[in-house]
Parts: structure tokens; C-alpha cells; sequence
């Protein structure tokens, strides 16, 4: 297992190398850059423009830029924010637990209620439920987010005036129930494509499970089938789930980066957005590093879970 | 406190119990000093973009200013009928007042007494002439540096007074002192480097507000300042909600969770909806903002004064204002804006008239060739337009141009670019053929656009400005220079004006319209007077209240 994880971990450092160097060239390839945004300032002048160019190093060759910016970040100096100069880690943390609320809230609500359809659709095949859940998680993985966000405005802020339209919570108010109160639309708008997956993936599984022999004999020894789907079969189907878990992970995030903007929540999504817009190559840089540092270490302790709970898996 | 609060994670969490008790600890504070002052209520304005530069001469955009403006004070202020009026100062320096001296040379300005910063420090002419002299600094990233680079021999004469000399006459500087916020020295002047300092995420200045708190992507929160010299504040907190989405705006909004909606407001086709809302006033406001088609001089196309007539004739400014721009900005035929104390009323106005454009270019001795487009001495007229791609709003435009232009034997073609790569280098050193673009051309209330129109500020071809057109003729560098000299604003007038008429006849860009925005706010909320000379509404928030 450790040598496992090490191994693992070399190749996660590679990667992250790579991802880096992928990054920062097609961030430097496209020309304009973040001083295009005071261009149209009155009284600016392209000299002037030039001299902070200067004093950010921007004028320097992009490899050096590289090999500077790449330098700094292993010893764990990820630069500072064009935008209002704060060092990049701190801009992150900033921004992180908007989003983590977000995507844990939204995989709660996605991995209960995708398991609950998939194993209710795999016991009861071919009835109307599970037509009406095949068709459902159709729709909604057909849906694009933004679309769908934008109707759940209209319906339950605007019309019905449920839930407000956006935001993490009223300013001066920020208690438990003022954050859950804003936190329900976004979170299940974001959850509903990850139900459809979910069910869908946790459907077959325990169809898969259902024909095993092991199944048959807990039957045969008189179990009651309540006992045997929950004991047996559920769990068994939920061993692949682990990794489906580690790999929706960065859908999870992507689809945080749309619903963040519909819902005016200050997640990472909508900071890497602004970031591209200024051209705030550091923050840029560093969500990437972030969101890779974040998916590798997800599917690796999805491997380690995978390999823990079931024993026919070893890491070697 | 309440910087840390911005970066650290932990003010997120549930345990709202303890914040809880100190904000009632830290209100009932703020009550007792406030209740003299009568500040109650708040008020929350929603930006469609963020502002995050707070230090004022650091570089920034738009929204930044937004902020600025209710932090900090300049020496006087420029209002919405474009006079100067004191703030810092206790009069405007003028000629008349002996302000300034009759050359324009030497300055003298007097300074409120009693002004302290939010910090408690009285405010000296020590401030000020920090302030003027953190622009001169080469190794500071200064913003804007016009104007302040001809200042010498600051000198203090007194706590309350403070002269200087101009190492040549400029008039356009007052107006530049009107948007050059007074800084605090004793804070930022032992700075080791003057781009890193804390000043940046906690300022403190002068203004009707103090800085509150900044939760990063979320919301700024500034609370009123009960000491603040001038009338007012009336709110005890103004927040500047970040709301990136234009469509997400607007609802909120509608909902009422943003009592005014500001920078780009509410998009032109809500307008009928947005003016039968229960309790919202929505108004048109101009900004000085002018949108045109930018020719760029040096191409060979465009060198022929004919060909600039002839496409303006071409231009169907009254069926694009009101189909695609739903009526709501004027046509205009000037740089300056409409409100400018210097606008010519009386330009000629253009007219639409394609007979007229095609017989110019005929004359002019463009003749179409065998695809149908105008040839003249081996030069095509045919050209690129390129404007901010994804504007959706100018891309219709330009499709209907497009139109008009093909009757005359011209060919158009459309090129956007990503903001980052048009305004960049294919801009400023006049890489475009044509550009669909809006710009602001004066400095605040005052005329000069040297930075625009003077031979000298081409970049493209070494000079220092804006002049992305490369528009040279020698009477407008003239009047510029004339312009530029002179205090006395009846005498300016007619040199502005002649400027207007030889670049309207000249056409180095076909004036369009002048920008108009659509704002909203809750109906009781009373002192939103938007200004043209400034750059956002939100530059006298310490006069608002509810009714």
C-alpha cells in the first residue's frame, strides 16, 4: 500500500508538471494580456502601459516568466494577484469554502437521491418508475445548467418568492438558516445532473450484482429480500460507485463555475472566470494548480477506499 | 480585524455566535458616536464587476472608482453640472481668486481645517503634497501621471496651505485634481516599496465612508464616517455587491435584494419592462462615453478624405440608435459629451444618403471593380471592422453597416477580437483597420484631447498617447497647445469649438452616438444625481438617504 501511494504520488507530481506547463503556455499564447484593461483608461498612454509592464516582469521572455512563476511554487510561493496584489493562496482560501459548501452540499444531495432512484429502478425493473427515472435523468442530464438555474430564479424567487435569487447569505444576518435558506437552490441545481448520473450508474451496478451467486445463496438461506438488497446487493453495487464518486469530482467543480455565476455565490468557479477576464495570470495559474492538486488527490483515495472496503482489490 | 477577516476562511464558519456578540458590541458603538449625525439605513449597490484596486492612484478600472470616491476626498470635486466645488480645499483655485496665477505657473491652495482621516490623524498639506509627489515617484505604479509630471517646488507653507509651481502652463489640470485623491502620508510615506502596501486591501482616507470589510468576490463594505467634514453621510453602511451576471443583476434587482443597479445598469431590452416595476425609478443617464467607427489613417484606404465622407453618408446613425440601441442614446457629432460646458450645439449633422456616398467616391475617383468593390490606384476599399467580440449589441451593428457599406461598392468585414486582444497592442499601436469603439476623450469636466488628437501621441509611431487613429493635422495641434494655456473658460470655448468643426470636417472617426445608460434605484432613495464628468454614480453616496 505505501509503496502503492508513493508510486502514485510520482505520478501525480509529474502530471502536475505537465498540467502547469500546458497551462501557462496557452495562457501566454493568447496575445492581449492584463494590461489591456487600463488601455482604454483616459490619459493612459502605451508608454505608460509599458513601465507597468516593467515593474510586473511581464516584459521578460515567457520561459523566464515560467521557470520564475514554477520555482516559486514549489517552495509554495504561488505569486500574487494582478488584480489587487494579495498573494494567490490566500485569494484561493478566500473563495474555497463558498465552493466546498457548494459541491459537498450538492454531492450529498446528488449521491443519496442518485442511489435511492438507481436502486429503487433496478429492483423494480421495467415498471413505470423506472421508465419515469430513465426519462427523468434524460432530461435532466440534457438540461444545461444555466438554463436551469436561470427557470429556478424565475419560479421560486421571482413568482413564488421561496428562496432568494442568489447570493451565500444576507449581509448582517449569517446564521446556520440564512446560509441552508440560500444554499438550496444552487445546490440542487447543481446536483441534478450528477442524480442522472448517478442513477444511471447505480442502476446497472446493481443489476450486475442482482445475477451473482452470492446473492442467490443469501437468498437460499432464507434471508428476506429487504436483508439482501441492503446487506448484500446495495453494497456491493456501491464499491464502483467510490470511483464514479473520485471521477465526478471535477464535474462537480465545472459545473460549480456556472452555477457560482447564476447564483452570485463567491466560489473558485466564478474567481477563475474573473481571472481569465483580467487576465490575472497568477490567480489563473494557481486555481489550476489547485483544481489538479484537488482531482488527483480525489481519485487516489478513491483508489485507497476502493481497495479498503473491497478485498478482492489490491494495490500493488 | 477586519482585514484578516477578508482572507482568513475561519469567518466562514458556522459559529456565527461570537461574531455575532462583537458586531452587536462594535454597532452599538458606531450608534452612540452616529446618533448626532442621524445615519441610519443602508443601502446596497450591485456592480456587474468586482472592485478590488482600493488604493486610488494604484492602476484600476471603472467599478474601483465606484469605491474611491466614498473613501476619499480630492482637494475639490467636479458635480453633475460640471462646476468645480470645494471639498479638501476651501475654494477652487482660479485665476480670479488668485488661485493660480495669471500664467498658469503657480498654484496656491487652501485647505480645510479640522479634516482628520479615518484613522483619527488630522489632515495636513503634508497629504497633499505626498499625494503629488507619490505620482512623480518612478518606482511607484501610478495610475495616471498626466499633468501631476509638471508639478515642481511643492511647498507647505502651513499646515492649511500649500503652493506649487507648473513647469508649463496646463489647464486641463484642475480637472485632473478634481479625480486625484488626497492619500494619507503618514501612512504610505515610510512605505519601503510603494506598490506593496497594506493600503491596498485597508485603505483610509478622508471620505463620507471608512472602509468595513472586503469579503473577496462576494461584497465591499464601507461604514459612515461620523467626523466626515461635509454634510452628511446620512447611511450608516453602503455595500457594493458583486454580481457578475448581467440577467442576475437585473433580478435581484427586481427582487429587491440590490436597492440600486449600477456601472452598465439595466440592459436596454428590459427597458419597458423595467419602467413598470412597483417602486423602482429607472432613469436614463449619459455618460461621456462617444462610440464610433475608428479609421485607422494608416492604411492606404483611408488616407483619401473622400472615402471618410462618402462612408459617413453611408452611416444610418437614426435606424441604429433606434432599432439596435431601442432609442435610448442621442447621435451625435462630437467628441465632447452633451453636458460638456464646451459641446458645439451647432456641428453639421450628418445625413444618410447613399446616392450622395456613392457619387463622392465616384468623383473621388474610386471605381468599382470586377467583384463590385472600389478600386483606386491599385487599393482596394475593403477593410476589417473590429470591435469586442461577443458584444452582441455591436455586432448587430456592424452586420447592419455592413449593409450599406456593400450598396456603395465597399467591402466590410467583420473581425472581433477577445477584449484582452483588441484593446492591447492591436489598438494602441494601431495594428486595426477600423474599429468599433466607445471612448471617454475628455479629462473629467475639462476639453483637452491632446492625449487624442495632438501628432504626438501616436504610439505607433513613438509618441506617448491615444492618437490610435495616427490622426495628424497641424491647425488641430494648434489649437490643442492654445487650448491647453489657457485659464479663462470663455476664451477656451472658442478654441474648443473650432477644434470640434475641423475634426468633424476631418472624419479620422464617424461620431455615432453618445452612451447613455439605464440605472435603477428604490424608489425614497434620494441624492442619486449621476454626472457625466465622472466615470460612475456612485461618486456622491455620502449625500444619499431613504425618504
Amino acid at each position: 500500500m505505501a509503496r502503492f501511494i508513493l508510486h502514485r504520488l510520482g505520478h501525480s507530481l509529474l502530471l502536475l508538471f505537465l498540467v502547469s506547463l500546458i497551462g501557462y503556455t496557452i495562457l501566454h499564447l493568447a496575445p492581449g494580456g492584463p494590461l489591456s484593461q487600463y488601455a482604454l483608461s483616459p490619459g493612459m498612454t502605451q508608454a505608460e502601459l509599458n513601465q507597468i509592464a516593467e515593474r510586473m516582469g511581464l516584459n521578460r521572455p515567457i520561459p523566464i516568466q515560467y521557470l520564475d512563476w514554477f520555482t516559486s511554487f514549489l517552495v509554495g510561493d504561488w505569486g500574487e494577484s494582478f488584480r489587487d496584489g494579495r498573494p494567490v493562496l490566500s485569494v484561493i482560501s478566500g473563495h474555497l469554502f463558498a465552493t466546498v459548501l457548494l459541491v459537498v452540499s450538492s454531492s450529498v444531495i446528488s449521491i443519496g437521491l442518485g442511489t435511492l432512484v438507481g436502486v429503487l429502478g433496478a429492483t423494480r425493473r421495467y415498471s413505470a418508475w423506472d421508465y419515469i427515472a430513465t426519462v427523468g435523468a434524460m432530461i435532466a442530464l440534457s438540461i444545461p445548467t444555466f438554463w436551469f438555474g436561470l427557470v429556478a430564479i424565475y419560479v421560486f424567487s421571482l413568482q413564488l418568492d421561496w428562496f432568494p435569487s442568489g447570493n451565500m447569505y444576507s449581509i448582517g444576518d449569517e446564521s446556520f438558516l440564512d446560509y441552508a435558506h440560500h444554499l438550496v437552490m444552487p445546490s440542487v441545481v447543481l446536483a441534478l445532473v450528477s442524480v442522472a448520473i448517478w442513477s444511471r450508474y447505480m442502476r446497472s451496478a446493481m443489476l450486475d450484482v442482482i445475477g451473482q451467486d452470492f446473492v442467490r445463496t443469501a437468498r437460499a438461506k432464507g434471508l428476506t429480500g429487504q436483508r439482501v438488497l441492503y446487506r448484500h446487493v446495495v453494497r456491493n453495487a456501491l464499491i464502483p460507485m467510490i470511483t464514479l464518486a473520485g471521477i465526478q469530482l471535477p464535474m462537480l467543480l465545472s459545473g460549480a463555475l456556472v452555477t457560482e455565476t447564476v447564483f452570485t455565490w463567491p466560489g473558485i468557479g466564478r474567481l477563475f472566470l474573473d481571472s481569465l477576464g483580467y487576465n490575472d495570470y497568477p490567480v489563473i495559474m494557481g486555481v489550476l494548480m489547485f483544481t489538479a492538486i484537488f482531482v488527483l488527490l480525489g481519485n487516489l483515495i478513491a483508489d485507497i477506499l476502493v481497495a479498503t472496503v473491497d478485498p478482492r482489490v489490491r494495490l500493488e | 480585524m477586519t482585514t484578516s477577516k477578508t482572507t482568513n476562511l475561519n469567518r466562514r464558519n458556522f459559529l456565527k455566535t461570537g461574531t455575532a456578540g462583537l458586531t452587536l458590541l462594535m454597532s452599538g458603538v458606531a450608534g452612540s458616536r452616529l446618533a448626532a449625525q442621524d445615519a441610519s439605513g443602508q443601502v446596497i449597490i450591485g456592480f456587474s464587476q468586482e472592485p478590488t484596486v482600493l488604493h486610488p492612484h494604484m492602476p484600476h478600472i471603472e467599478v474601483d472608482e465606484g469605491v474611491h470616491f466614498n473613501l476619499f476626498d480630492p482637494l475639490f470635486t467636479v458635480n453633475s453640472d460640471g462646476d468645480f466645488v470645494p471639498a479638501l480645499a476651501t475654494e477652487v483655485p482660479t485665476v480670479e481668486n488668485g488661485g493660480v496665477s495669471e500664467d498658469g505657473l503657480k498654484w496656491r491652495v487652501k485647505l480645510r481645517e479640522g479634516v482628520t482621516w479615518h484613522d483619527g490623524e488630522p489632515f495636513t498639506a503634508e497629504d497633499v503634497k505626498f499625494t503629488i509627489e507619490l505620482q512623480q515617484n518612478p518606482n511607484f505604479s501610478a495610475m495616471r501621471r498626466t499633468g501631476h509630471e509638471l508639478v515642481r517646488n511643492i511647498e507647505v507653507v502651513n499646515d492649511h496651505e500649500i503652493t506649487w509651481e507648473m513647469e508649463s502652463p496646463f489647464a486641463p489640470y484642475a480637472s485632473i485634481l478634481s479625480w486625484t485623491f488626497i492619500v494619507p502620508a503618514h501612512i504610505l510615506a515610510d512605505a519601503e516599496d510603494p506598490n506593496q502596501t497594506d493600503f491596498r486591501n485597508s485603505p483610509v482616507g478622508t471620505g463620507a465612508f471608512s472602509f468595513g470589510e472586503r469579503v473577496a468576490g462576494n461584497y465591499i463594505q464601507l461604514n459612515a464616517n461620523p467626523d466626515w467634514w461635509g454634510d452628511g453621510p446620512y447611511l450608516e453602511t453602503v455595500i457594493f455587491r458583486y454580481i457578475p451576471d448581467m440577467t442576475v443583476l437585473y433580478t435581484q434587482f427586481r427582487t429587491g435584494d440590490i436597492d440600486v443597479i449600477g456601472l452598465q445598469g439595466i440592459q436596454f431590452d428590459r427597458f419597458e419592462q423595467a419602467k413598470q416595476l412597483d417602486d423602482r425609478e429607472v432613469v436614463i443617464t449619459q455618460a461621456s462615453t462617444v462610440e464610433s467607427i475608428s479609421f485607422n489613417l494608416g492604411k492606404p484606404q483611408f488616407q483619401d478624405p473622400a472615402v471618410r465622407e462618402a462612408l459617413y453618408y453611408a452611416l444610418d446613425k437614426t435606424t441604429i440608435v433606434d432599432a439596435i440601441y431601442y432609442g435610448i442614446p442621442e447621435p451625435t457629432e462630437s467628441f465632447l459629451p452633451k453636458g460638456s460646458s464646451y459641446f458645439h450645439e451647432d456641428l453639421p449633422k450628418s445625413e444618410y444618403n447613399l446616392e450622395k456616398a456613392k457619387q463622392i467616391l465616384d468623383e473621388a475617383g474610386w471605381v468599382p471593380g470586377d467583384d463590385g468593390v472600389r478600386v483606386k490606384d491599385g487599393v482596394r476599399l475593403a477593410f476589417k471592422n473590429s470591435t469586442t467580440a461577443g458584444n452582441s449589441v455591436r455586432e448587430q451593428t456592424q452586420q447592419f453597416i455592413q449593409q450599406d457599406f456593400a450598396e456603395i461598392g465597399v467591402e466590410m468585414e467583420i473581425s472581433n477580437l477577445p477584449p484582452a486582444v483588441m484593446w492591447g497592442e492591436y489598438w494602441q499601436m494601431s495594428e486595426f483597420d477600423t474599429a468599433m469603439v466607445g471612448i471617454v476623450y475628455t479629462t473629467g469636466p475639462d476639453p483637452d484631447v491632446s492625449n487624442y488628437f495632438h501628432s504626438t501621441a501616436i504610439s505607433a509611431q513613438g509618441g506617448a498617447g491615444q492618437n490610435t487613429w495616427q490622426y495628424k493635422n497641424e491647425t488641430v495641434d494648434e489649437l490643442l497647445e492654445e487650448g491647453a494655456s489657457l485659464f479663462v473658460q470663455e476664451e477656451r470655448k472658442t478654441i474648443y469649438n473650432k477644434l470640434q468643426e475641423v475634426v468633424r470636417e476631418d472624419l479620422p472617426f464617424l461620431p455615432i452616438f453618445q452612451y447613455a445608460n439605464l440605472r435603477g434605484h428604490k424608489a425614497g432613495l434620494e441624492g442619486f444625481d449621476p454626472n457625466v464628468n465622472v466615470r460612475i454614480e456612485t461618486w456622491n453616496v455620502g449625500e444619499w438617504r431613504w425618504a
